[in-house]
């Protein structure tokens, strides 16, 4: 959804506005609302929702900016978030962190041209035993490796589910 | 399910009563662990093929079938149980379920998904004599694998929302005050400061309003233990929070969750609906007059609002900076009113102390630490899992006996507690009876219960750096120590780890640590450093290797390791030179391969996908 296209932002904003009571306490909830429907925070939803809520853009922009969650930039068709938790990083998941990077030429934070994947390193998904691990539109794809980075990417465009851990499992025992 | 209000004490025993007289104890039932580890390795679709292969062999009726919480043992999941026998069944896939309902039809066990004793080799079926779980003692968890998290009446039916009842009909406010005072409970949140003697200074305070906040806010890395207990088991958090309420005298109160815990949310959504419907939340609760509304407010992804003054000034929706503690929460909180906030755990522990009593609890534990703990064993360990254990096991217990040691008979090296706050213990310490006072003495915290197990291959001064580059981005930038001392420190490390440390380094870093440590605003700030001073004290010989030799002796710091192929394990397969990103591996097929170290970007490719151990890391 694209902010000039106004309309549809707009009235998303004034519903959510609506069902949170034009409370400002609401604010990150709010927030949240919107970027669930927008996939992101446009600039003309902030400048809304702060004139409804009769507070200073200044307010509503210091929030987006300071959490983690909120994203001022469009994001991609799937949202890659590779797990950088210390139970991660000690098996490895920086190491897939740069390989997603090299493979799709893009930099972590960053979407690719296509507009297909958007990456995040992220501070523990908590799915430790399955470490290193990327979660990607609500799957979580585990015990990844370098070398298991590109199948995955594939994977998770052509909405595939996560080989299973007892298959996982298996393959491991035998090696 | 509709469920009706209930009108007082009595009324819940006949509910009770009857939900248990309507339930056959011999009736086999099949519960498949659903909650986000298990959904993780395939739960859902092992759910599904069990719903398919019932219904297909019309056995839907004679055989229940259930989605459960968690039980722990993550590393083995799915994890699936079969009642009444209990037999635990592990690491079970859609393929294997027409198998497994047979299994349960004719009363047979299926030996081949049976845990398997790795000295022994020998199946085990019952999920007590597991060596994961023998030395556990499951309080908080207990019922998680027993009931739905979804049905107000499996909560009930084990006995829930008695210890409510209790509370508001038989003991006072200031009897529950001292109840919880005398069963020695401390917050499980990490800081462990005494529950009751909080709720004892909010119930003091004299105000119109008050607040409850319940933080499940859980940003440590490697901990997840208060989601898997909102996922499996939410009434019992809800459940502690009424009687918290109660005894303090707030009326309002809010669960400040992580977005990023979905499944929690939605548990707990739940579960607040049916206990408003059932009167145990809302207005003139089980008729006893008290009134007491409860809200979720989902966190935005910022780890300092882990900390309760920035938790506060974010269920306002706003920044969540901290603020000095010189007056307390339990004075001026949320909304400058008088507020208990206490981590998901704490509350949890309070129905199972009113039920069972202050003495029960404090006889669990060591002198200052009673009850259990929940930790998260993570990390290099073969048994990766939430442990629930007495306060004052030893650490070789938790990463020997329950966690079985390190995987691919690496050594041990250090275990890592209290997320970011937090500090590496080392292996002289592995006897250390784990409780608040221990863990601080060695330099770590209790923490959340993060437990991250570290072997020989992992480099202490990059643990170090991984630490401060995570509060340096976490840093909410308010006051200066915090801001520009951990940036300051973080850049030392980056330079050591680049081989580009200098002597003095270390100095400094000590210097700078303890600068910080003493003059930041909040708990992130003050805790900081110690991932370095732990490192600094135990490990300062990887320091000096870095800096003097400009040599990781993990093989980790990647501008001070070479990867070279190991020329008698070499096939000259080609596998590694097809593969290199930056055609840095040349040879012939069948004959042994090389890598040019100026192209080489050590990305550990090769090292990943040769299947005959020949790149090595130097």
């Amino acid at each position: 959804m694209e902010a000039s296209a106004g309309t549809p932002v707009q009235v998303a904003v004034e519903r959510i506005v609506q069902r949170n009571h034009s409370d400002p306490a609401m604010l990150i909830a709010m927030l949240q609302d919107i970027q669930e429907e927008c996939n992101y925070l446009p600039k003309d939803a902030l400048t809304l929702l702060a004139d409804l809520l009769q507070v200073p853009l200044t307010r509503v922009y210091s929030v987006a900016n300071f959490y983690r969650a909120f994203s001022l930039k469009p994001r991609g068709k799937h949202l890659l978030q590779v797990c950088l938790g210390t139970a991660c990083h000690v098996r490895g998941g920086p190491q897939i962190l740069e390989q997603i990077c090299r493979v799709l030429n893009v930099k972590t934070g960053d979407t690719t041209e296509d507009g297909e994947f958007t990456i995040e390193g992220v501070h523990c998904v908590g799915a430790c035993a399955l470490g290193p691990v990327i979660a990607a539109d609500g799957a979580y794809y585990g015990r990844m490796t370098v070398s298991k980075v590109s199948s995955t990417l594939t994977a998770i465009q052509e909405g595939r589910a996560p080989e299973t851990k007892q298959a996982a499992a298996g393959k491991k025992a035998r090696a | 399910m509709m469920m009706e209000r209930i009108a007082g004490p009595a009324a819940l025993e006949e509910l009770r009563k009857s939900l248990l007289a309507a339930r056959d104890p011999q009736q086999p039932m099949i519960a498949v662990c659903s909650t986000t580890g298990c959904a993780a390795s395939g739960a859902k679709a092992v759910y599904e093929a069990f719903q398919n292969e019932l219904a297909a062999q019309g056995l839907d009726k004679q055989i229940a079938l259930k989605a459960t919480g968690c039980h722990g043992f993550c590393e083995r999941g799915p994890i699936v149980v079969v009642y009444p026998q209990r037999i635990f069944y592990q690491r079970v896939s859609a393929q294997d379920v027409p198998e497994l309902v047979k299994g349960v039809a004719s009363g047979e066990v299926i030996d081949r998904l049976l845990y398997a004793d790795p000295a022994s080799g020998e199946r085990i079926a019952f999920e007590e004599e597991i060596p994961f779980y023998k030395k556990q003692m499951r309080v908080l968890y207990a019922n998680n694998g027993k009931l739905d998290p979804t049905s107000i009446e499996d909560y009930i039916a084990l006995g829930g929302y008695s210890a409510l009842a209790k509370a508001l009909f038989a003991i006072s406010p200031d009897g529950i005050i001292e109840t919880i005072k005398r069963s020695g409970l401390r917050g499980r949140g990490g800081a462990g400061f005494p529950t009751g003697v909080k709720w004892e200074e909010a119930r003091k305070a004299k105000a119109d309003t008050k607040y409850v906040i319940c933080n499940a806010d859980e940003g440590d890395p490697g901990a997840f233990m208060d989601r898997s207990l909102l996922e499996a088991n939410p009434h019992s958090v809800l459940e502690g929070i009424v009687i918290g309420a109660y005894a303090i005298g707030a009326h309002h109160g809010y669960i400040y969750v992580r977005n990023e815990y979905p499944l929690a949310i939605k548990h707990v959504e739940i579960a607040i609906q049916q206990a408003q419907q059932c009167g145990l939340l809302g207005t003139n609760i089980l008729g006893s007059g008290f009134d007491f509304a409860f809200e979720i407010s989902r966190g935005g992804g910022a780890f300092v609002c882990g900390e309760s003054s920035a938790l506060m000034r974010s269920v306002e929706g706003r920044v969540g900076e901290p603020r000095d503690k010189a007056v307390h929460a339990t004075e001026s909180g949320l909304w400058d009113k008088p507020t208990v906030l206490n981590n998901v755990k704490t509350w949890g522990s309070v129905p199972h102390i009113i039920n069972r009593g202050a003495d029960w609890f404090a006889g669990i534990g060591t002198e200052r630490s009673k009850g259990t703990m929940v930790f998260s064993l993570v990390g290099k360990i073969n048994n990766t899992g939430l442990v629930e254990v007495p306060m004052g096991i030893t650490l070789r217990e938790l990463v020997y006996d329950i966690g079985g040691g390190i995987p691919g008979g690496h050594a041990f090296k250090a275990i890592q507690t209290g997320g970011p706050s937090g500090g590496c213990i080392p292996q002289q310490l592995l006897d250390l009876q784990v409780d608040y006072d221990a863990l601080t003495e060695a330099g770590s915290m209790m923490g959340s219960g993060g437990m991250i197990v570290m072997d020989e291959r992992t480099c202490m001064v990059d643990i170090a750096r991984y630490f401060l580059d995570f509060t340096r981005e976490e840093s909410c930038g308010k006051c200066n120590p915090c801001r520009e001392g951990v940036e300051r420190m973080y850049q030392i490390l980056v330079d050591i780890c680049a081989g580009k440390g200098r002597e003095g380094d270390i100095e400094l870093l000590q210097e700078l640590a303890e600068t910080v440590r003493d003059a930041s605003l909040c708990q992130l700030g003050k805790t900081a450093p110690n991932p370095v001073l732990t490192t600094l004290r135990y490990f300062r010989d990887e320091y000096e290797a870095h800096i003097r030799e400009k040599r990781c002796p993990a093989g980790v710091c990647r501008a001070l390791i070479q990867y070279t192929v190991i020329v008698e394990k070499c096939t000259g397969c080609g596998v590694c030179r097809r593969n290199c990103p930056q055609e840095a591996i040349s040879g012939e097929k069948k004959e042994v391969h090389v890598i040019d170290q100026s192209k080489c970007i050590k990305c550990g490719l090769c090292a990943d996908l040769c299947r005959f151990d020949a790149i090595g890391v130097h």
